[in-house]
């Protein structure tokens, strides 16, 4: 994976020691609250419902043991012994102090690590396949490309007041694991037919208040020209992006009321001007960048498993992923426990973890949009003994994919954009069908959970989804159907009225059993759903 | 360009919100009243405009050559129409004096310099000590910009 | 009644408003009347409360004070998920009082 030369640590160092100027004149009363937020929120500082919290980055999901270990430990010396792992692959500590966010940063930086600029109206920690480096079905390991754009949007002088926040996604297989085109820029490393790589830029995709797909602008872009016409496409945003309304003020409001032809014109005249102006980072660069995410030294091994244990069983058949060497898989580790609060760790789960990827995966760990850790290289020789160390540490789940493995955003019990809690229902949820035993039945299905419209819990892409509303000072949850963020992407339709926690469980119910009756061979909730139509489904809810 | 030094002295001329705290250049300070970027583009005149953040700034482009001052506004530190607008003057080759003015603050000064800003005429004065050191905040930098800095990536390959 | 709240500055700890100072317990939270604006702006000036708000809450029987609106009463207990980090670990029916 990636290391820091001089210049990054610098460039880390120099931030922290800009943040701790910041928090002490904010501490002076030398900036206001209205001046320093944007500050603070460009270092990943919010002040939530209870507390500060601090959103830590973990660029396009990866990070090492070392770093791993720094987290657990950041949870148990400034935080109360947990982190929050969100579904834009980063980690949040819910219980931060101002006076002490410098340090975390400072301790932070000591392993190559930050916050920067993981929330406020710039361009967000880039993400990217879970999978990418491990997976058997890539073109190429999307990570370079994802460090070259990371090293660009990094304190970019042009694009740190834009109209909303920016984030960015970057992937490199058919398969869509980074929900790529609900992204404001989504880019797929490919192929063109002259057998050359280079990138498809799609653009203007979201979730939020206001959700879309991003349409396709460009079909190749030459990796020589990968950060210019970025540069374009941001530029042309920041001039011309909604400022007079911050819920119409993403990038795909622009896309969709231009129309994304004429943004796209716009774009192209940008960038071939800016191919002029010398934006485009060195091609040596890309090269430098590449045998950072080489393959480590796989070994040829065994390539099945003893399957007399059944509990093991299962979780290999659901928990791992096919790797590009056959002797090995990709291990996802579980942060969903039945009953348990999506996406959290404790402290000292989090440093379990990171000694696991040591012991069985080259050092190496991801973080999953879905809230899930994944080892990328484990021997398929390794698996069982991973398999007991994770159970022992409540970390063996096996339920990826499942109507267990639910997205849930912290909703009412941290935030304070919230307007319903999530964290219950999804408890709740997980509960229920563990104990009906129905998950298995059920198969692959996603089920995710906001609770408010932003959308954080992506339930717009849930093949399940849950948006939790407020009802005249009550908790209500409207349900919707039909959404996916993969390659198959589609935005999911509300059933109709919403319900209140107790009725919205039970309607989850409900449809998992019109699925159940209704499913043909080999269908998926969202297959049969395609299939159907949403009226059984409505019938089933609300009769005729 | 990164240790320049800048003319601290022109701040102290007075204290009216128009008034240049922090110049980066040697020339006399232009001291020309501003007309809008409509108003520069019908008479033929005008040698210092302001641009506001809706304003086109390619809408100048023809006219660069008898500009002396061009200002840029600020109405809210929060909106960033105008770091663009300053790339773009210095990309079509603008050499005059480029001013940022209006709600101009410590935080925002090393960016607008990467930019191409060279003035600064914020509407409150800032803490002299606070802003020397936020103009020297980035010893090297990522992004090639309007100040010429060599990016981290070219010092890599040199 | 009209009640006030805000984080800490330096801290981030939820506070409520008890007539001259700021404490993490609701129930201390006094009445303020018309003066919200005056006293806010005042504390906030001398940064002992960041981002206050003037709520509406209504002061119970036994003499305890609940906000009138689902997020207020989470700010004031904490997270419902976590009874072990609210201000009452050891009532986890205080859990019912925010719903």
């Amino acid at each position: 994976m990636y290391k820091y030369d001089n210049y990054d640590q610098q460039m880390v160092d120099a931030r922290v020691e800009e943040f701790r100027g910041q928090a002490k004149r904010r501490l002076e009363g030398k900036l206001t609250e209205d001046q320093f937020k944007p500050l603070r929120l460009m270092n990943g500082l919010y002040l939530q419902l209870h507390a500060y919290m601090l959103r830590v980055a973990i660029p396009y999901g990866t990070l090492n043991s070392a770093q791993m270990s720094a987290l657990g430990d950041i949870a148990d010396k400034y935080d109360r012994g947990y982190g929050h792992f969100t579904t834009r692959q980063n980690i949040q500590y819910n219980w931060i102090k101002l006076e002490d966010a410098a340090d975390i940063l400072a301790d932070l930086s000591k392993v190559e690590m930050h916050a920067i600029q993981t929330s406020g109206n710039c361009i967000r920690n880039i993400s990217s396949d879970h999978f990418a480096g491990a997976t058997h079905d890539e073109l190429v390991d999307p990570r370079p490309y994802a460090e070259l754009l990371r090293q660009w949007s990094s304190f970019h002088p042009e694009f740190t007041y834009l109209p909303r926040k920016f984030k960015i996604a970057v992937i490199a297989a058919e398969k869509d694991r980074a929900a790529m085109r609900l992204h404001d820029i989504g880019i797929q490393i490919v192929k063109n037919d002259a057998g050359e790589i280079g990138a498809r830029f799609f653009v203007g995709g979201g979730m939020g208040r206001t959700p879309m797909i991003a349409p396709m602008i460009r079909d190749f872009v030459p990796l020589d020209q990968l950060v210019t016409y970025a540069e374009g496409c941001l530029r042309v945003y920041n001039r011309y992006g909604r400022r007079d309304n911050k819920y119409k003020a993403r990038i795909k409001i622009l896309v969709h009321e231009l129309g994304a032809e004429e943004y796209t014109r716009q774009v192209e005249e940008e960038f071939a001007h800016l191919l002029d102006q010398g934006v485009e980072p060195p091609r040596p660069e890309l090269e430098r960048l590449k045998p950072f995410f080489a393959d480590p030294p796989f070994e040829d091994g065994p390539k099945t498993v003893d399957r007399s244990d059944p509990d093991f069983a299962l979780w290999v058949d659901r928990n791992t992923h096919r790797h590009k060497h056959d002797s090995y898989v990709s291990a996802v580790i579980s942060l969903k426990p039945v009953g348990g609060i999506p996406g959290d760790a404790t402290g000292e789960q989090i440093r379990t973890m990171a000694r696991l990827a040591k012991q069985y995966s080259f050092d190496e760990l991801r973080v999953m949009h879905t809230q899930n850790i994944v080892l990328p290289h484990v021997k398929i020789a390794d698996l069982h003994a991973l398999w007991t160390e994770l159970d022992a540490a409540e970390l063996g789940a096996p339920n990826l994919d499942t109507i267990e493995d639910i997205i849930a955003c912290p909703g009412l019990d941290y935030c304070a954009l919230a307007n319903a809690r999530s964290i219950p229902l999804a408890q709740r949820i997980s509960e229920r069908f563990d104990k009906s035993g129905k998950t298995a039945e059920l198969g692959e299905l996603k089920l995710k959970i906001s609770g408010c419209i932003n959308a954080c819990g992506h339930h717009h892409a849930g093949h399940i989804g849950i948006l939790g509303v407020d009802k005249k000072g009550k908790e209500n949850y409207q349900l919707s159907l039909g959404g996916s963020e993969a390659e198959d992407v589609s935005l999911a339709k509300i059933t109709g009225p919403g319900f209140d926690e107790d009725g919205v469980i039970e309607a989850v119910e409900t449809v998992t059993d019109v699925y159940i009756a209704q499913r043909e061979d080999g269908e998926r909730f969202l297959d049969t759903y395609r299939r159907i139509g949403m009226s059984p489904f409505k019938e089933a809810l609300y009769g005729k | 360009m990164g240790n320049d030094s800048f003319d601290s002295e022109a701040g102290s001329l007075g204290v009216s919100p128009d008034e240049v705290q922090f110049r980066f250049r040697d020339d006399e300070v232009a001291d020309h009243g501003t007309v809008t970027v409509d108003a520069c583009c019908d008479q033929t005149n005008a040698t210092a405009v302001r641009i506001e953040p809706g304003d086109d700034a390619r809408a100048l482009l023809p006219f660069l050559d008898r500009l002396a001052l061009v200002e840029v506004n600020f109405p809210t530190f929060g909106d960033g129409r105008g770091y663009s607008a300053a790339r773009i003057l210095r990309e079509a080759g603008y050499t005059g004096e480029l001013r940022a003015v209006g709600d101009v603050l410590i935080d925002q000064l090393s960016h607008m310099r990467r930019c191409g800003f060279d003035a600064f005429a914020p509407d409150k004065r800032l803490d002299e000590e606070d802003a020397v050191k936020a103009f020297a905040t980035w010893d090297n930098v990522y992004q090639s910009a309007a100040d010429g800095r060599k990016t981290i990536q070219e010092l890599r390959h040199e | 009644m009209k009640i006030l709240t805000g984080n800490d500055l330096k801290t981030g700890a939820v506070v409520w408003w008890t007539g001259n100072d700021w404490s993490i317990y609701v129930d201390d939270a006094v009445d303020v009347g018309d003066q919200a604006e005056e006293i806010m702006a005042r504390e906030e000036a001398a940064r002992r409360v960041n981002v206050p708000y003037s709520l509406d809450a209504e002061r119970e029987d036994d003499g305890k004070v609940r906000p009138a609106h689902i997020k207020d009463r989470v700010r004031a207990l904490g997270p419902t998920v976590r009874p072990d980090l609210t201000l009452k670990p050891q009532s986890p029916e205080a859990i019912d009082w925010v719903i």
